[in-house]
């Protein structure tokens, strides 16, 4: 047996030019940032001040970061999708062969999911929860960090899968017998997995971490139905995790022993069944989508509401909606498997369960409406984004119900009509309500607004760009088109194929200009700069510090008498006040352990892949030991003194007074 | 009534102007997919009732209320109403039931493994699902074909489906339902076409690197007649399905031409569901004999 287990050479695809031109500009892009980083001096700042930092507000920063580069890595294999199923048609072959082409759609699905979406999420939810709720960090700034670095690991993981070995070729659901040894000996699958558990670990540690916030760190006076809708729809969200991500776990646990020590849980033979597998991966998937969809649903209330100038319409209504969207997410898994045999009263129970979620979410969405009646809304790029998600993703509830009825799902399964749908309620709900939310917030975090105009095209090159792709797919689906094809020899199918193309064409404008936009703002940041710390009259506690705030978030800890804390404290004449004085802040000091535990394990995972145990051991063993010496270090706190405080908060109140007074 | 019949009408012409109603699921040719036709358009129907008002009102709220419009009433505290709040909780819940009373009932009716009743005498087909390429037996004519199936226009057709290997969806859409197909399981399902022609069939569930090949023609002949004089032409020229051969036929191979198999082992089908079942030590004699990376293998080298 090799020293390297399964590694070799040969791993390396090297008869493949797009995997090592990709290879090479990342390499190329690579050496470029670490060259300006060293000209710059900047390794220290990157480490000191990011990479161990324990601050929500920097680690959200780099969360987002992460899905926005996950977020062009799973667009370009989106593109190449769309490019091949374009040029393979009428016979033709397109430039993917199947071996190839597998490993994309699986790597899209992943990417999109796990590593943009729940970052993207995660990152929002660091940023402002703890300020909504007028805390000074959350309940495990340690742990936060540490979470953050698993999610890394896993997509460092799932893009070393490019270069080396290769990518699962299953789908993005692994389906055993699929994913089992007999039919996918390769490492793919063993990438899918550790990729997952690694990532997945992070996400569970998150929830806990944010619910042990939510609920013990709430500011005096914020009673539970005092909280800002988004810290709700958060709540929600992390409660979810926790009781479904241990299911993905132990799920892929199990697959895993099938493949690394010859059980039998899902294979063909020895009394395995695959179905056990697909009921307990949708157990957790199903509300994996709720996970996604509920915290975009907090930022569009938040959104509207502020822009309206208004209240939310209806806030214990959107809080119980939220609630019973995240029950009832749980009793409606096997509507992903109608087509799997159930007798008629098991398919019908979850397909009328499926439907009677379309009540607590047209609820909101008829509140969002009250919430913009009699207001003022101001049409600025956040408001855009939540206008066409209210329009788009009604499109993608009424084709859900559609599916949810078994009787339509039995010839639309599997289609292009369910990738359609799916793509209609993540791009126009979650994916527009995290892009919402970053312009909502990025002043908040960065301290400037973004361009407005560079916004607008962004919007408008995604949304028209997302109906030109998607709705040819809903025809396709139609159409009897199924998923995964690899190419297609139906000519009425063609000119559908081609417009959807067009369509992804149409979304690149609209990433583009939203890295223009991040351009072009920083280069106006002076004009764009929000001295208030509170650039679009806000209603809840975030915009009471400053923009960035202050590393200890709020000097005092404001009581809060009202949902809309900040609107309250304005109207009292409390904003902005100068306190005679302060008492020292308890902070947490930034730690190593995290970052050091992460790569630890990460190498346990790449070890486990290639099946090089002396370095499994050795990479789970260091894990270990960052983590003892870390429960045996003292020197993890300080006291920021008055002094500084007096200092950073003079500088705030004296410039937004300023500022709201002129 | 008329009123719907006329919506419906309008949408179905929509739709299949929209997908030039070619071969697709709106285009059906037997029983099973017309009912599912008509589901999908009601339920339709009855969800625009909903979503039209809420696209609607949005863009106008949204510009109605737009910033800048001074003659309006402002009303920033104006957060709770408990007609508002009655209505847009009652409204969906009112299209829910009445689709969930729809849902309860096509669903009973449309039960995958309901044999169809009235229809007269059905055929029972078996089909496995091979990678990567489809293999049908006809246990009561005692004959087997590979990626065609025949059946006559106008009789029902049991299929009892399984799957060699990994699983699979069996897929008609212009005769309506898919079933999966699964290893060491058996799945039903019933379907009809009420007029002679031929139709796409293929594997609607992903199952590896020749999942695209996996296509059939799905002929439904004019009368039984020449159902009877194609069965003749299997038993005439096609070889013998032993447990030899089918060793043979289940190794992964991907775009096999039809094959017809003039005769088959009594019980193929039956053994085929069973062979999981065996005990300990004899299990994957038929399994081991095909690893599904000397496909890939065998892939690549055809690649390059």
């Amino acid at each position: 047996m090799s020293l390297l287990g399964k590694l070799t050479l040969d791993a390396i695809p090297f008869h493949e030019p797009i995997i090592m031109v990709t290879m090479t500009v990342v390499a190329v892009l690579g050496l470029l940032v670490a060259g300006l980083v060293t000209k710059y001096k900047k390794w220290g700042v990157i480490w000191h001040d990011w990479i161990t930092s324990i601050d929500h507000k920097r680690l959200g920063v780099m969360y987002i970061i992460l899905a926005l580069i996950m977020l062009f890595r799973g667009f370009a294999d989106a593109i190449m999708m769309r490019l091949q199923l374009a040029m393979a048609t009428g016979g033709a072959s397109g430039y993917l062969p199947p071996e190839h082409y597998d490993q994309i759609f699986t790597a899209h699905g992943v990417i999109m999911i796990i590593f943009m979406a729940m970052p993207f999420m995660i990152g929002l939810m660091n940023i402002i929860l703890p300020l909504q709720i007028g805390a000074r960090d959350v309940a495990f700034p340690f742990l936060n960090n540490l979470s953050f670095w698993l999610t890394a690991g896993g997509a460092i993981l799932i893009n070393i899968s490019l270069f080396f070995g290769e990518f699962a070729k299953t789908g993005w659901v692994a389906y055993p017998p699929l994913s089992e040894l007999s039919f996918s000996p390769g490492v793919g699958v063993d990438y899918y997995i550790w990729a997952l558990q690694i990532s997945g670990l992070g996400t569970l540690l998150t929830s806990v971490n944010f619910l042990a916030t939510v609920f013990k760190m709430r500011a005096p006076g914020m009673t539970l139905m005092k909280m800002p809708i988004f810290t709700w729809a958060c709540t929600w969200a992390n409660i979810l995790i926790a009781a479904s991500f241990p299911i993905l776990t132990a799920v892929l646990a199990m697959l895993t022993l099938d493949r690394y020590l010859d059980f039998h849980f899902f294979t063909n033979e020895l009394g395995g069944n695959a179905m056990m597998y697909i009921n307990l991966f949708w157990a957790w998937g199903h509300p994996e989508v709720y996970i996604l969809i509920l915290p975009a649903f907090g930022i569009f209330s938040e959104v509207i509401s502020t822009f309206a100038g208004k209240r939310l319409f209806g806030y214990k209504s959107m809080v119980y909606a939220s609630g019973a969207i995240s029950i009832l997410g749980f009793i409606v898994w096997l509507h992903h498997f109608f087509t799997m045999g159930s007798s008629a009263n098991v398919n019908a129970f979850f397909g009328v369960m499926t439907m009677v979620i379309a009540v607590p979410t047209g609820v909101k969405l008829f509140n969002w409406l009250f919430t913009m009646y009699r207001g003022r809304l101001r049409i600025t790029v956040p408001v855009l984004w939540t206008l066409g998600f209210m329009v788009t993703f009604t499109i993608g509830g009424m084709t859900g119900v559609l599916l949810a009825i078994p009787g339509a799902d039995y010839v639309l399964h599997n289609s292009l009509f369910l990738i359609a749908h799916f793509h209609n309620t993540i791009i126009g709900g979650a994916v527009f309500g995290y892009l919402a939310g970053f312009a909502f917030w990025f002043p908040k975090a960065m301290g400037f607004k973004l361009d407005e105009s560079w916004g607008r095209r962004s919007f408008w090159c995604w949304l028209i760009g997302f109906f030109v792709a998607f709705m040819p797919l809903y025809v396709l689906g139609f159409l009897g088109m199924t998923r995964r094809l690899n190419h297609t020899n139906n000519p009425d199918w063609n000119i559908w194929l081609y417009i959807a193309a067009g369509g992804a064409v149409i979304i690149m404008f609209g990433i583009l200009f939203q890295v223009v936009q991040l351009v072009v703002s920083f280069k106006n940041r002076e004009q764009l700069d929000d001295t208030t710390g509170d650039p679009w009259n806000g209603h809840t506690l975030e915009w009471a510090s400053a923009s960035p705030p202050q590393y200890y978030n709020f000097a005092k800890i404001p009581h809060v008498d009202d949902i809309d804390a900040w609107t309250d404290m304005k109207e009292k004449g409390l904003a902005y006040k100068q306190e005679d004085s302060y008492s020292p802040i308890h902070m947490p000091k930034n730690t190593s352990a995290g970052v050091l535990m992460s790569a630890a394990l990460t190498t346990f995972c790449f070890a486990m892949i290639w099946h090089i145990w002396w370095l499994a051991a050795f990479g789970l063993l260091g894990a270990i030991v960052v983590f003892i010496k870390r429960c045996y270090t003292s020197d993890i706190d300080y006291y920021v003194q008055p002094d500084e405080i007096v200092e950073l908060e003079t500088a705030h109140n004296t410039a937004a007074t300023k500022e709201v007074n002129a | 009534m008329s009123i719907r019949n006329l919506c419906n009408i309008a949408l179905a012409s929509l739709v299949l102007a929209l997908s030039g109603c070619k071969g697709g699921v709106l285009d059906p040719k037997g029983q099973i997919g017309v009912d599912e036709k008509y589901l999908i358009i009601v339920a339709t129907v009855l969800m625009l009732i909903v979503v039209i008002p809420v696209i609607a009102m949005t863009i106008y709220f949204a510009w109605k209320y737009r910033d800048g419009r001074d003659q309006e009433i402002y009303a920033p505290k104006w957060a709770h109403s408990n007609k508002i709040e009655v209505v847009v909780w009652t409204i969906p819940i009112i299209i829910v039931a009445i689709l969930g009373v729809i849902t309860w009932q096509s669903t009973q009716q449309l039960d995958p493994y309901k044999p169809l009743e009235g229809k007269g005498k059905h055929l029972t087909v078996e089909v496995v699902s091979l990678n990567w390429k489809w293999l049908f037996i006809y246990p009561e004519q005692g004959i087997a074909t590979v990626n065609e199936l025949v059946f006559p226009a106008n009789v029902p057709v049991q299929y009892k489906i399984t799957s060699e290997s990994t699983m699979n969806s069996f897929f008609i859409p212009q005769l309506g339902s898919q079933i999966y197909s699964m290893a060491g399981m058996e799945t039903k399902l019933h379907l009809i076409a009420d007029e002679p022609g031929t139709f796409k069939g293929f594997s609607a569930n992903y199952s590896g690197a020749g999942f695209t090949g996996m296509k059939f023609d799905a002929i439904a002949t004019a009368t039984e007649a020449d159902f009877d004089a194609w069965v003749n032409k299997v038993k005439n020229t096609g070889s013998a399905l032993t447990k030899q051969s089918y060793v043979e036929l289940a190794k992964p191979s991907e775009y096999d031409p039809v094959k017809y198999y003039a005769s088959v082992d009594k019980d193929m089908f039956h053994s085929i569901v069973m062979k999981y079942m065996q005990a300990h030590g004899s299990h994957g004699a038929m399994q081991h004999a095909m690893p599904e990376h000397s496909a890939h293998k065998k892939h690549s080298e055809d690649e390059e």
